[in-house]
């Protein structure tokens, strides 16, 4: 440990680029993109659950709409959305004089705004399939207990649902964390924006970018160590007996 | 294809030949990349034109050369220079220490500022630093303009990096920004603040210094060897800035300060 140490310190002290501060500029970029990330996850997540049953709703007017909406964010590139959220919407007429402003103002919140959107509307999908492809038997099943249509989605579909959308969701969370990069063109100061402007910095595209994919692969590797964690005692009954 | 060969082969120890032969002559060729507006142009019916070639002809005439114009395309003006292919080059080239390795510059003469810009109406006061605090700049990222205010300002300022002026432009005029700081020409052609109608409005004096940031400017260039030709240059740049001339040339083609008066630099 101690020789750890020592060679990290002579690893700093031998080089022009990382220093303490722009190891700043990295760490605070780190606490942006996972913000970020982390936050939009979240709520992405708490809309995209209603969504997913309004999608398999068999009334036209719930199920077009949300399938309009998943169409279209999935449809077109996450940097498109973000580019119309940010530097779009001042071109609203009056916008500046609205409640609006607070929100969209800063460059955090659009960028929240664009980047929720976006993981809701494929959340919504991987968890509509996921409902869809609950067995017939364990509705039948649920049918023959009386239960309301309410009571078999607590109980019976979303629970089973959720488990079997595991796997395809850590995949959204995994790419959610990779088109966060891009949160930097709308000025956010997040991982790759540090390693940009290191590299502007010192014309060292190697190591800035280097340094910065290197985190970006220990935060992916934290997320999949998460969901195998998950995928192990959620998904422990599909397991074959022996394995 | 072997005679084409040989042909041009021939060709090119000729002109080599021929440009070794006038190397002793007062004649000076001065290389430019035309064009680079206003500094060197062509007028519609041929003639090369603007600051450059106007200054250009002026430093000849105070150090007595006879000079002619050559014209090149940036990407091979340094290897021309170094093969003789002309004497110096004149061509908007920013001091640079890579470069310095290769050529022998002048003193620098030209180099242009940049300035602070802000939405008619503001009232801001650069150098008063402390009522800076927490209002928003907007730069482009890896500029000197971005260098100059992380140095200077990055304590009080709140520093927003763009990737291209026109997205810095957009967020001054939403009110995102309170502030912007770009290049003075480009600055002209992104905000036109100078235009009675224009949103904006340049705050404070335009900036060129510290040389560390911006650069030493723009100066000529000359093979590593020809240090009595570099001389005459510089001298006559001096000459130049101390009788006014320099100044007149300036206004005929800049509304705005590109001067680097001796002294100063």
């Amino acid at each position: 440990m101690e020789q750890l140490n020592a060679w990290f310190v002579e690893l700093l002290s031998n080089n022009d680029i990382f220093t303490a501060n722009t190891l700043g500029y990295y760490l605070d970029g780190l606490g942006n993109t996972v913000r970020l990330v982390f936050l939009s996850l979240i709520i992405g997540l708490v809309l995209a659950v209603p969504l997913a049953i309004a999608r398999g709703s068999r009334r036209k007017w719930i199920k077009w709409p949300v399938f309009f909406y998943t169409y279209v964010f999935r449809g077109t590139p996450l940097l498109i959305q973000l580019y119309m959220i940010y530097y779009g919407v001042v071109f609203i007429e009056g916008i500046q004089d609205t409640f609006l402003w607070v929100i969209l103002q800063g460059a955090f919140y659009p960028a929240l705004i664009a980047f929720t959107l976006n993981t809701a509307a494929y959340t919504t999908e991987i968890f509509h399939g996921a409902i869809k492809a609950t067995p017939r038997g364990e509705i039948e099943a649920a049918r023959a207990y009386g239960m309301s249509r309410a009571l078999m989605m607590r109980r019976i579909i979303m629970p089973s649902a959720f488990r079997r959308a595991l796997p395809a969701y850590g995949n959204e969370v995994i790419f959610m964390l990779h088109a966060s990069a891009i949160a930097s063109v709308v000025t956010i100061m997040d991982l790759t924006g540090a390693a940009r402007f290191v590299y502007a910095r010192f014309y060292a595209p190697f190591d800035a970018f280097l340094f910065v994919a290197a985190i970006y692969l220990c935060l992916t590797f934290a997320i999949l160590y998460l969901f195998r964690h998950l995928e192990k005692k959620l998904l422990a009954h599909l397991k074959p007996i022996n394995g | 294809m072997k005679k084409l060969l040989a042909l041009t082969l021939l060709g090119m120890v000729m002109t080599t030949a021929t440009a070794q032969a006038r190397d002793g002559d007062d004649e000076i060729r001065l290389a430019i990349d035309v064009p680079y507006e206003p500094f060197v142009y062509r007028t519609p019916s041929g003639e090369l034109k603007g600051f450059e070639i106007d200054l250009g002809n002026e430093l000849c005439e105070r150090a007595n050369l006879d000079c002619t114009w050559v014209e090149q395309s940036w990407s091979g003006i340094i290897p021309g220079l170094l093969s003789r292919k002309y004497d110096a080059i004149l061509s908007s080239m920013a001091i640079t220490p890579a470069r310095a390795n290769q050529v022998l510059f002048s003193i620098p003469y030209y180099n242009t500022p940049s300035v602070w810009i802000t939405r008619r109406g503001r009232d801001i006061d650069i150098s008063d630093k402390a009522s800076l605090e927490g209002l928003s700049v907007g730069v482009q990222r890896g500029t000197i303009r971005d260098s100059y205010v992380t140095q200077m300002y990055g304590d009080v300022l709140d520093i927003r990096r763009y990737s291209s002026s026109q997205d810095v432009a957009n967020d001054l005029i939403a009110g995102r920004l309170d502030l912007s700081f770009e290049d003075y020409p480009v600055a002209v052609d992104t905000f036109h603040f100078r235009e009675p109608d224009s949103k904006f409005k340049q705050v404070g004096e335009s900036i060129k210094t510290p040389t560390s940031i911006f650069g030493k400017g723009a100066a000529m260039a000359f093979r590593q060897r020809d240090k009595a030709l570099a001389e005459k240059f510089n001298q006559a740049i001096r000459d130049v800035y101390a009788n006014g001339t320099y100044d007149k040339l300036m206004k005929q083609y800049f509304d705005y300060d590109i001067s680097l008066p001796v002294g100063k630099q």
